[in-house]
């Protein structure tokens, strides 16, 4: 990095900084809504996939793993549709808003978090079951156990779940509309930045985006790191 | 006569539609230790599986203590299993600390606060692990990982202790600790003992009966000077002496 790109990086903060705390906290919000909401969908319905062996189980974690490579400009088409004014959502008329880009975000982040989890829980079943009802653990309490030995690979999902939703700018910039000041996330303020010549603020843009994301999967290490003392 | 602590009656184990374990007919004393002897495959873990009730016969009776663990409800079985402990062929600790791993069973019983904090100090000095407790439970040895399953299964108190090959792998001082401590609880407890092995020697060194398995039959069940010096059966002689062909 030379000397210009860091001056231009420090006049970029200087002149926008207000617009840009808006930016980050707006795609921290709703890249952290969209995984919280698919770590509530995706850790039960993995856990059941990696516990429960039933007719269908293959083919549905088939369908989980596709959607798990969903392009972006895909699920936001499929919420554009289902929330635009003709579409089956469209009395909501939350299109162009932030919920709409959290129920995108979600599309993308929980087949992940699924399908990781249920990967991670499989992984120990036997075992970690097993063990857990030798010293006299029921069902429902071995299961729980499962869960928790799990735990480093179900945050892993969690993290991608959340690298995937933080990074994707084809739903976002779809269902949001890159409004300023309402829907501009730090993805689409990359594209326009660029889409206008000015480099600097948009690598300065995707540092903030890394270095948010190095945060973030540092506080989930720390607490996956905390639950083995 | 006291009543058995476990009796078996024709039990059947089919896994895909084959038979791995056929017993007619087995009675288990309290207070005793048991070696259960046989090849690879001869059934022996689904035996201890079936025991420790993670598993159920495809047909037949399962005994525990005068109750038929068949025809038992949900909690009575739970209470059935938690005066029983086994430890895994492929001992699996938790990924916690050691404390953790011995306090499970405990918790899972109730015991919290200090009685808690002092069972688990107890089984861990037992295994002579003291100081082990604020460790890193997937960071031990195999010797100590072995000490510490024991530990954590003598926590409990339990009336039956059902072992799958603790010591395989083990090196010979491990062995040797092992087994240490395997009659030590027998004695100290009168815990009965049900322990798998491939080492004969370890079966003449810690069991009262030994039971050989062999294709899922129970082919001699005796005390052990007889069944090693005088076996009755055709199948126990090749065994002992090394001369069994699968």
């Amino acid at each position: 990095m030379n000397a210009d790109l860091l001056s231009s990086v420090w006049q970029f903060f200087c002149l926008r900084g207000g617009e840009l705390s808006g930016i980050v906290g707006l795609s921290l919000m709703v890249s952290g809504s969209a995984v919280i909401i698919g770590a509530v969908l995706g850790i039960p319905l993995g856990a059941f996939l990696g516990l429960k062996r039933f007719p269908g189980r293959e083919l549905l974690l088939r369908v989980i793993y596709t959607l798990m490579s969903l392009p972006p400009v895909l699920a936001g088409l499929l919420v554009y549709l289902l929330f635009a004014r003709t579409g089956p959502l469209g009395f909501l008329d939350i299109l162009f808003t932030p919920p709409v880009m959290v129920v995108a975000q979600v599309l993308l982040a929980t087949p992940i978090i699924t399908a990781l989890s249920s990967a991670a829980i499989a992984a120990k079943e036997k075992l970690a079951m097993d063990t857990a009802r030798t010293l006299g653990a029921s069902e429902r309490q071995a299961a729980w156990m499962v869960i928790k030995e799990a735990r480093t690979g179900i945050l892993a999902g969690i993290m991608t779940g959340f690298g995937r939703a933080f990074g994707e700018v084809g739903a976002v910039m779809l269902v949001g509309g890159n409004v300023r000041y309402q829907t501009r996330v730090l993805t689409t303020s990359i594209v326009l930045e660029t889409r206008q010549g000015n480099y600097e603020f948009a690598i300065a843009l995707g540092l903030i985006l890394l270095l948010l994301s190095f945060v973030v999967s540092s506080v989930l290490l720390k607490i996956d790191d905390s639950k083995l003392r | 006569m006291p009543e058995p602590l476990f009796e078996l009656i024709d039990v059947v184990k089919k896994y895909d539609g084959r038979t791995v374990l056929r017993v007619k007919n087995l009675k288990l004393d309290e207070n005793k230790v048991y070696a259960i002897l046989g090849p690879n495959g001869a059934g022996k873990s689904t035996l201890l599986r079936l025991l420790n009730m993670l598993e159920e016969p495809t047909s037949g009776r399962i005994i525990f203590q005068g109750v038929d663990i068949n025809r038992a409800g949900e909690s009575a079985r739970l209470r059935m299993r938690r005066q029983m402990c086994m430890v895994l062929q492929n001992t699996y600790l938790f990924n916690t600390s050691v404390y953790q791993n011995v306090a499970y069973g405990l918790q899972l019983r109730g015991v919290r606060g200090a009685e808690l904090e002092r069972k688990v100090k107890e089984a861990l000095s037992f295994v002579g692990l003291s100081d082990f407790g604020s460790r890193r439970a997937l960071k031990l040895s195999g010797g100590e990982t072995q000490r510490v399953a024991l530990a954590r299964a003598v926590a409990v108190r339990p009336q039956v202790l059902l072992l799958d090959e603790p010591t395989a792998s083990l090196d010979p001082d491990s062995v040797a600790l092992i087994e240490k401590l395997v009659r030590r609880i027998h004695e100290s407890t009168g815990v009965t003992v049900l322990i798998i092995t491939h080492n004969l020697f370890q079966a003449q060194r810690l069991a009262d009966e030994a039971i050989l398995l062999y294709n899922g039959e129970v082919i001699e069940k005796a005390p052990v000077a007889q069944f090693f010096t005088n076996p009755q059966s055709d199948i126990t002689r090749r065994f002992i002496s090394g001369t069994m062909i699968y």
